[in-house]
């Protein structure tokens, strides 16, 4: 059974076919309805088979995914999601697993199997859902809340500071890294395609609107009014343009300090941008920390949304079969009577 | 020595000692290999020191060997030794309480130098081997480095080099002395070191060097034969606990026609079983190391999931962070086999020292009403049959099931009379096919007469449904909250265990009257120790039943009237009571708990002093 997804065929299924029977219990206006329906949309055109894909998540708000979607579903223990993943990966390669998690179940709770999740590259599509904050159980900060947040259990703001999720994808040596958000449909639609077409694992950070409990996290990067200052949109290729009308840039310095350079009074041109380019694993960590560079008297840098990174490396179940293979290969087909007996014997008689 | 002097022996228990660095492990498993293949029943214990890398010469560092062989049936590792083989003075420090008065001490002379005596702790530098101590006890000093590193000076190895091969020297001292062949250690040696022919000379050397100079020097104690046991007509090998654990599952995952997907963290004693497995992938066997136990245990689950047979093992401190992971295979309803080799708690405890104390762990350890099945092996062959049965039931039950081991079994060997693959049993495994929908519509949660449910694998069209970790209603297995669901699925989940008792056999007496004074009631590895004091009583004129339990939950059908038909039950167990608890909560007998948390096996007289302590109140 080789690892892929069959992309060659088409899909026996549509949008309709994946609403499943049940009453979706989410809160009005939370950002998950979006990404289900993005989900939804993006499936289909995927030329999967419907019986072959499986969604698994741990526990939280948006681990509740599985049970709307009328595939193949796991809906298991707080943290766990790519753990139990991986082992069905590995067992049935051919299947198309995809991981719905929350950014307290991956990064807090589940923190260990997700970055050993990455380094080990099981052909998974994880879309983790960053809302920061715990939503299910009402409201506490989690490990992307930023210093100061005032919730439930921190009433005079948090004391920690926060994981850059794609930052630690990349230092767990992810082969996909991408973000995107659920307030950009199309935008979501393409990374939840690049990812679904990544051999290995991909990590799509999602930010996600909890409006109940943390309204306005991702405003800046939403809101029509301050979308192009603060959000910058990747493509392989292109240079980094963000701003009104694309005219601010981000050109690097040295080699490696990002720079807000303006198109039109710097004298520059898009030439002299920072061209982005996928497969640099040096500049994806650059990325990851875009927005955390001091204001150099341009403004705010942006944070970048698209595909940061993107590599092939043997993913686990391919590297797991192989030596199964090669076994066979070397010792041929298991002989149960064989093994029992081992090399030394001797009779009774 | 005379080579007439040939003394008959029924059965004998020799332990090997020295530091971790000396290959008593390697020497010990040779002997018994080769006395296995001479006929002789055996039972071993290898006694691993608490810190590999405690120092060299320390007593932290000694690792032991025990090996008891007979021309009998042998059933325990043996209480005493009667020959204590030791490399250095620690070694005879720790080990000369386990040695018989009147036993034979054979002595590596150099390894009690005066660095060695203070490393031992040996006040002011005394040397036991000459200061009138041991008067006792045969005392044969032979100087073993000396004489390895002259029989190996030619070979241009370096000191070191030479003196890895002492052990060896010992072990054809020894075959001298019991009578055994050097070929199969000759031909391990050859084929171990295949790429480094420098090395398996040497050690060949060094064998036949010792062999030669036990027939030439003056040893007084002489030869010993001990006959071969009249074991049942069949072909025999030696087999360990944790080996015969490993070949159990790859036999289950053929008779059962899928693949084993074996997810662990290594602890010991439990990581011979991943080390043995992943030598076997050309079986349908995929092993995998985890980044923890939640993985492993999770992971399994997926890939049951997907249609193999999950696996997971650990010793207890693992067993316990895989806890929520197996409460949500019971409430899921998958098969999956949880392996527990058990050690020495609480915590980290002994680790590498053997205890019974995890069995309420696998039969309450969850949260909620989580119930699940446990079988426990009894000797080191028995871990094949016991595992065998665990993924069986797993299987045919779609349910979590504990497979119970300890350091005992995991690491002692004994002969086995191993079967053919064609006399196991097949294990039926049914997937749900679109047939399997009612109108079109699947119910992942709709039972068979035994309450068992379809496991349908992704992949299958028309079948796609949702699992999870909330209470799900009854048939259709969507999220319910309904208080009289909830309660009906908890009844139902536990029923649908209770049901493995008409799928088991009915508990058989070991030995001893159906109906009698007092009836021994044993689990897991203190099996051979209890049945060899019996045995010993039986020849005193003493009859005592003793009945075994591999199935400890659910309890075969009959056990309840197999404890009414004695007067008394006593439940020896290597922890604090729990067989116990469980007999008297389900049964309302005043079962007698016996209970030794040592790290060590019940001696054989231990357990017969107890039965003569019990029969004797029964009495007044
Ligand atoms: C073992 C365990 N610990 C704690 C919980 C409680 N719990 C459930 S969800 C959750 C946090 C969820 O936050 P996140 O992963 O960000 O998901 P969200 O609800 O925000 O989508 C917690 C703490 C649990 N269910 N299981
Ligand atoms: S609590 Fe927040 S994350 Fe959860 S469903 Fe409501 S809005 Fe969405
Ligand atoms: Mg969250």
């Amino acid at each position: 059974m080789p690892s892929t997804q069959t992309q060659e065929q088409t899909s026996n299924f549509t949008s309709k076919d994946l609403v499943s029977d049940q009453d979706i219990r989410w809160c009005p206006g939370c950002g998950d309805y979006s990404i289900l329906k993005q989900v939804q949309k993006v499936l289909p055109e995927l030329g999967l088979l419907k019986e072959n894909i499986v969604f698994v998540s741990g526990i939280g708000c948006s681990s509740r995914f599985p049970y709307y979607m009328n595939t193949y579903g796991m809906h298991s223990i707080h943290g766990r999601a790519s753990a139990i993943a991986s082992g069905l990966k590995v067992s049935r390669p051919e299947l198309s697993v995809w991981v719905v998690t929350g950014d307290g179940d991956s990064l807090s709770i589940g923190g260990n199997h997700t970055i050993h999740t990455l380094r080990k590259n099981p052909d998974l599509n994880i879309l983790l859902f960053n809302n920061e904050i715990y939503g299910l159980t009402k409201g506490q900060f989690s490990p992307t809340s930023p210093e100061g947040k005032v919730t439930k259990s921190s009433p005079m703001g948090s004391v920690e500071h926060p994981f850059n999720p794609l930052a630690l994808a990349l230092g767990a040596d992810a082969t996909f890294v991408a973000r995107s958000m659920d307030r950009d449909p199309k935008h979501l639609q393409a990374m939840i395609r690049r990812s679904a077409e990544h051999r290995g694992t991909s990590l799509l950070e999602i930010y996600q609107n909890c409006n109940v409990f943390n309204d306005g996290a991702f405003q800046a990067f939403t809101d029509r009014a301050t979308k192009n200052d603060h959000a910058l949109f990747l493509e392989h290729g292109r240079p980094l343009l963000f701003g009104p009308a694309n005219k601010k840039g981000i050109r690097l310095r040295d080699g490696c300090h990002p720079t807000i350079v303006h198109l039109e009074e710097d004298g520059v041109s898009e030439s002299d941008l920072w061209i982005h380019d996928e497969h640099d694993s040096l500049k994806a960590g650059l990325l990851a920390r875009l927005s955390e560079n001091e204001n150099n008297g341009r403004g705010e840098f942006p944070k970048a949304f698209g595909v940061f990174y993107s590599t092939q490396r043997s993913s686990l179940e391919d590297a797991v079969l192989e030596q199964i293979e090669s076994a066979r290969d070397k010792l041929g087909a298991g002989d149960l009577d064989a093994l029992i007996r081992g090399d030394h014997v001797w009779e009774i008689k | 020595m005379s080579k007439e002097k040939v003394q008959f022996k029924s059965n004998v228990v020799i332990r090997f000692a020295g530091d971790s660095g000396d290959g008593i492990q390697l020497t010990g498993t040779q002997f018994t290999t080769s006395t296995a293949l001479a006929g002789n029943d055996l039972a071993t214990y290898p006694d691993y020191p608490a810190e590999i890398r405690a120092p060299a010469g320390t007593i932290a560092g000694v690792s032991g060997f025990q090996l008891h062989f007979g021309s009998d049936e042998i059933h325990t590792s043996g209480d005493l030794c009667d020959v204590l083989v030791v490399m250095n003075a620690a070694a005879l420090k720790a080990n000369l309480e386990h040695l018989k008065k009147g036993g034979i001490i054979i002595a590596n002379e150099d390894g009690f130098d005066e660095k060695n005596l203070r490393l031992a702790r040996y006040v002011d530098g005394i040397n036991p081997l000459e200061d009138g101590s041991l008067e006792e006890y045969q005392v044969h000093t032979v100087p073993v480095t000396k004489l390895t590193r002259e029989c190996l000076k030619e070979t241009g190895l370096g000191v070191r080099e030479m003196d890895r091969s002492k052990n060896m020297f010992v072990l054809g001292l020894l075959y001298y002395m019991y009578n055994r062949s050097m070929d199969p250690t000759i031909n391990f040696l050859q084929s171990k070191f295949s790429r480094k022919p420098e090395v398996a000379d040497a050690n060949i050397k060094a064998l036949k060097a010792g062999f030669a100079f036990a027939d030439t020097t003056e040893i007084q104690h002489g030869r010993f034969e001990v006959k071969a046991a009249p074991m049942r007509k069949g072909t025999y090998r030696s087999i360990m606990g944790n080996q015969a654990t490993a070949f159990g599952l790859i036999a289950a995952g053929e008779r059962a026609g899928l693949p084993i997907y074996y997810a662990t963290y290594p602890i010991t004693p439990a990581s011979d079983v991943l080390h043995e497995l992943s030598r076997h992938k050309n079986f349908s066997v995929v092993t995998v190391q985890s980044e923890d136990e939640i993985a492993a245990v999770c992971s399994a689950i997926g890939a049951s999931y997907g249609g193999s047979l999950g696996v997971t093992a650990s010793a207890g401190p693992g067993i316990s962070l895989k806890t929520e992971g197996i409460s949500l295979a019971t409430i899921y309803e998958i098969p999956l086999v949880v392996c527990d080799i058990q050690r020495a708690g609480p915590s980290t405890g002994l680790p590498t020292k053997m205890e019974q104390a995890d069995l309420m762990q696998a039969i309450y350890g969850r949260p909620g009403e989580a119930p699940l099945a446990v079988v426990a092996a009894n000797s080191p062959a028995d871990c094949f049959e016991s595992v065998f049965e665990a993924c069986r039931l797993a299987l045919e039950f779609m349910t979590p099931v504990f497979f119970l081991s300890d350091g005992y079994l995991a690491n002692g060997a004994e002969p086995w009379r191993f079967p053919s693959a064609r006399d196991l049993r097949e294990i039926k495994v049914g997937f749900a096919t679109a047939k399997d929908c009612d109108n079109g519509v699947f119910l992942p949660y709709k039972r068979d007469e035994r309450l068992v449910r379809k496991w349908a694998l992704p992949g299958t069209a028309g079948l796609e449904h949702r699992i999870g970790g909330l209470e799900k209603e009854d048939l259709t297995g969507n999220i319910s909250y309904d208080p009289e669901n909830h309660e009906k699925m908890v009844k139902i989940r536990q029923r649908k265990i209770d049901n493995i008792a008409d799928h088991i056999p009915e508990q058989a007496l070991d030995s001893g009257p159906e109906e009698g004074e007092l009836l021994i009631v044993g689990w897991g590895s203190t099996y051979g120790t209890i049945k060899a004091a019996l045995r010993q009583l039986r020849d005193e004129g003493v009859d005592v039943a003793h009945a075994h339990l591999r199935y400890l939950n659910p309890f075969p059908r009959n056990l309840g009237q197999l404890l009414q038909n004695h007067r008394r039950v006593l439940v020896p167990e290597i922890n604090n009571g729990q067989l116990v608890r469980l007999l008297r909560d389900k049964y309302l007998v005043p079962a007698i708990p016996y209970n030794k948390i040592k790290g060590q096996p019940f001696a054989v007289a231990e357990i017969k002093n107890k039965v003569w302590e019990v029969l004797n109140s029964l009495e007044n």
